[in-house]
């Protein structure tokens, strides 16, 4: 079954304390290969059946209003993904 | 390997095209290398003298920007433009409410005076409670921000305060937070309450501060305007009182905390588009700032070691209006000059620009001045905390803020301009001519029935109970934490909060926030000394002897001249009833422009008073348990049911608010506190919103024990029916229960002092209800079904 993938990230200007503290960990562990750590959040909408364009809109709509919040956040993506290409893709 | 990463770009292109799609900008994709800038520096400004300036979109008034020109002698640069639009605006400058403020500090007495070691004007005021212990405490609003964001906006509101708190040299051991929201069932107060509430536990849990107390009042008046007020409480020893000046000429400023990042400058666009030279820019700033409690948290204790090793000659936090605000402010209170190099200031984004930095609200960041031999020392503290840090510049005595860019000049102010020579605007004021009509009006004289029957009194009671603004706040406060750090003597619900600051005498601060909106809208002056008598009662209530006020007044727009009487009156009236109580204002904040649509809020001045237990293990709970007490009535109830809780049920609001009589609120405090020192009573609550009928509910529901209670006598002695006994909000009024023991000596005082007491019945331990004889009985699980399910019902 076909998933709608949404992918919500902290708006460059606006402050990531999680991301922050993730890269003064990696220090920490002497992974020291990175400057900067910014973390998002990916959400994964399961589709019965066909994904028509309807639905990808109710996804986008879904993406601007529930899953992120405008006013410090943008959506980065949203995509539909075919099952056969999720394994592959990474 | 190289196959999938270019995979991977290709997503990376998709996901870009979706963008584009969606009319989304991919703004954060490239990296800008360098600082490509047209630096508009004091050399340029005086070469370009006919240079337009985005001064009126930066909020500046004409008039105000050719004051700017005539204090330079020139154009200012966008550097000095960005400094003076955002330090002159309402809410750094104070610049329609000064004028009136300044009775704060008129009308005060040198009696007024003795315990307040540090008065308005600082970061926050000093009170002395004895044994070489002070508490400093201020409130503030950050009503705009958790509106637009309620999460952070609210969470930043506690980040601010406590700030504030520390730079004065001391630990902040609590928080408070008075809130009003829009109507309960409107769609967007859901977000609000849920975002707002959130946030403040969110924040201060995170810092690990008890949130003791504060108010949830929901009025459709607010609902494009809520109010996030937010009052934080520390203590310090006396000799580590600290007060933010840049002083000793070669000093060392720097810049310590959170780096500097693109946070709430929202406004300052459009200067960013004066000075940056190509569009690989974010289009748009946000007007919100993303606050992180644990920096913060890591903050506090690096203050507090730089304090304690001496290593610093004064910290002051960077709040609204950032380091423009942080180097005028100190560089005017020390010795007059300060010379910065901007681009030393730690960057989170390095596309801002000069002006960008200088407005720039980031959070949890804080400016210092060190002696150049604490120098070292200085580092080894910022080392140990692991807290980042740069030097910025040094003070200097020419009179003259300096800042430059990669040494080029681009900010030459004398700082008092900057941050004490503002604007002051006497603006016109008067009466509205409606406010007669709306006085006329009273609720006797409406069509709204009076409940009489004991079925209707009994239906009346729960109704008031479980109405938004009477019910339980369990559903808020339980998000809070309220007794972390163990010294919480008291929190919600209870009258007031109450904190142990010195933990081997027991020696401690209560602090308690009021304010009625309705009282204030009908008589802004009389509303404002209601709010002060209440905050006052409520610390008197629980034992502790108030000493101090800091206030939050928040209003509408300061141009409509019936918004300007409002806060007029209500500061006249505030600083007259703390000369009449003796207690003064130590500090607190003006919110201004706070309406939509040319609709006003309500006038609403947030009083928090602060009083002192010698012992806080003495402090008075707001429910009795004891079996057998004597339940006592202190002071006359007479028919004031205008601008009430009941008349707000029904949808009336006019007439004028309940009589004040300030001698009697100080009489009251003394025998409350009398009481409470010499043992006499075991559970006294204040009447104020809801009246006789909620203070006894509140009791019986403080730890579910029931009480018989006859209301016949005073009924015959004020003349009132039994609903206005019930009902009215008259003033200087508590009920108290009392041992059987000390029944004669309670009674002996009150009547040596003259003051009105009626015994009005007995705790039942056995009967769980609230029973009114010959009326009508409540059942406390009936009671308590209709005042914890309000909250839950819309929010949970």
């Amino acid at each position: 079954m076909p998933r709608i993938v949404v992918d919500v990230m902290p708006k460059p200007e606006i402050l990531d304390p999680q991301g922050k503290a993730i890269a003064g960990a990696l220090k920490r562990l002497g992974q020291t290969g990175f400057s900067e750590v910014r973390q998002g959040k990916r959400f994964e909408l399961t589709v019965d059946g066909e994904v028509t364009a309807e639905i990808l809109e109710q996804a986008r709509h879904a993406a601007t209003t529930l899953l992120s919040n405008p006013v410090i956040e943008d959506v980065t993506r949203v995509e539909v993904i075919v099952e056969a290409t999720i394994g592959a893709g990474e | 390997m190289s196959e999938r990463v270019d995979a991977r770009l290709e997503t990376a292109d998709e996901a870009k095209n979706e963008h584009a799609e969606f009319g989304y900008v991919a703004d954060a994709v490239e990296h800008i290398e360098g600082r490509k800038f047209n630096i508009d520096t004091v050399k340029h400004a005086e070469e370009t003298p006919d240079t337009p300036l985005p001064w009126a979109e930066l909020g500046l008034k004409e008039d105000e920007y050719n004051r700017v020109v005539e204090i330079l002698g020139r154009r200012p640069t966008a550097a000095e433009l960005a400094m003076y639009s955002v330090m002159w605006s309402e809410h750094c400058s104070y610049k329609s409410s000064k004028v009136h403020l300044r009775q704060f500090g008129e009308k005060v007495t040198e009696d007024m005076k003795k315990h307040l070691m540090v008065g308005i004007g600082e970061n926050a005021g000093v009170v002395d409670i004895g044994d070489g212990w002070a508490v400093t405490y201020k409130i503030e609003s950050h009503n705009h921000p958790s509106f637009v964001e309620p999460y952070q906006g609210a969470a930043t509101g506690v980040g601010g305060i406590v700030r504030d708190i520390i730079s004065m040299g001391a630990r902040p051991v609590a928080v408070m937070d008075p809130l009003r929201f829009g109507a309960i069932d409107h769609p967007d107060t859901a977000r609000l309450v849920h975002g707002i509430v959130a946030g403040i536990g969110g924040y201060g849990n995170s810092l690990g501060l008890p949130n003791i107390g504060g108010e949830v009042v929901f009025d459709s008046v607010y609902q494009g305007n809520p109010l996030v007020n937010a009052l934080a409480v520390g203590v310090m020893r006396h000799e580590d009182i600290r007060l933010a000046n840049a002083s000793g000429v070669g000093n060392k400023v720097v810049l310590f905390g959170a780096r500097t990042g693109g946070d709430g400058i929202g406004g300052a666009s459009v200067l960013a588009s004066e000075s940056f030279e190509d569009d690989g820019k974010p289009a748009k700033r946000p007007a919100v700032q993303v606050g992180d409690p644990f920096a913060e948290k890591v903050l506090i204790e690096c203050c507090l070691e730089l304090f304690k090793s001496s290593v610093v000659e004064g910290i002051q936090d960077l709040g609204a209006a950032g380091i423009s605000c942080a180097t005028s402010e100190l560089a005017s209170n020390g010795d007059g000059g300060m010379h910065v190099e901007l681009t030393s200031v730690l960057l989170r984004d390095p596309s801002l620009t000069p002006g960008e930095i200088l407005m720039s609200e980031s959070q949890e960041r804080m400016m210092a001045v060190v002696t150049p031999e604490n120098v070292a020392a200085f580092e080894a503290i910022m080392e140990k905390w692991n807290v980042e840090f740069s030097w910025l510049g040094e003070v200097t005595d020419t009179g003259r803020l300096i800042i430059e860019w990669d040494g080029e000049k681009i900010v030459d102010v004398d700082p008092r301009t900057v941050a004490h020579e503002g604007p002051v605007y006497d603006r016109p004021y008067h009466r509205p001519e409606w406010l007669d009509g709306v006085q006329a009006d009273t609720f006797n004289s409406s069509s709204a029935e009076r409940p009489a029957s004991r079925e209707e009194l009994k239906a009346a009671v729960l109704e008031l109970m479980a109405s938004p603004n009477m019910c339980s706040k369990d559903w808020v406060t339980n998000q809070y934490d309220r007794y972390v750090q163990g010294n919480t003597a008291l929190a919600m619900p209870d009258d007031a909060g109450v904190i142990r600051v010195d933990e081997e005498t027991g020696l401690g601060v209560a602090v308690s926030t009021d304010a009625n909106g309705r009282y204030t809208y009908l008589d802004p002056y009389q509303g404002a000394q209601l709010a002060l008598a209440e905050s006052y009662r409520n610390v008197a209530t629980t034992g502790a002897v108030p000493m101090a006020v800091s206030d939050c007044l928040n209003f509408g727009s300061p141009e409509d001249p019936e918004v300007m009487w409002q806060f007029a009156e209500a500061v006249r009236g505030l600083a007259d009833g703390c000369q009449e109580l003796g207690i003064p204002v130590t500090g607190g904040n003006v919110s201004l422009y706070n309406q939509t649509g040319g609709v006003a809020i309500h006038p609403t001045p947030v009083v928090g008073v602060l009083g002192r237990f010698d012992d806080v293990a003495r402090r008075t709970p707001s429910g009795w348990r004891e079996d057998g007490q004597a339940i006592y009535l202190m002071g006359v109830t007479k028919d004031e049911l205008d601008g009430s809780e009941w008349a707000n049920l029904r949808g009336h609001l006019g007439g004028k608010p309940p009589a004040l009589d300030l001698a009697a609120e100080k009489l009251l405090g003394e025998l409350l506190i009398n009481a409470s020192r010499d043992g006499m009573i075991d559970a006294a609550h204040d009447l104020s919103e809801g009246g006789l009928a909620a203070t006894l509910s509140d009791m019986a529901l403080r730890f579910g024990v029931g009480a018989r209670i006859g209301l016949g006598e005073v009924c015959e002695r004020d003349g009132v029916d039994l609903f206005t006994a019930l009902f009215s909000e008259s003033q200087a009024r508590a009920v108290v229960s009392v041992a059987r023991s000390e029944e004669v000596r309670f009674k002996d005082m009150c009547s040596a002092r003259g003051f009105a007491h009626i015994r009005i019945g007995v705790v039942d331990t056995e009967n769980q209800a609230l029973d009114f004889q010959d009326q009508f009985s409540l059942p406390l699980a009936e009671l308590k079904e209709a005042h914890e399910g309000t909250l839950p019902k819309y929010f949970a």
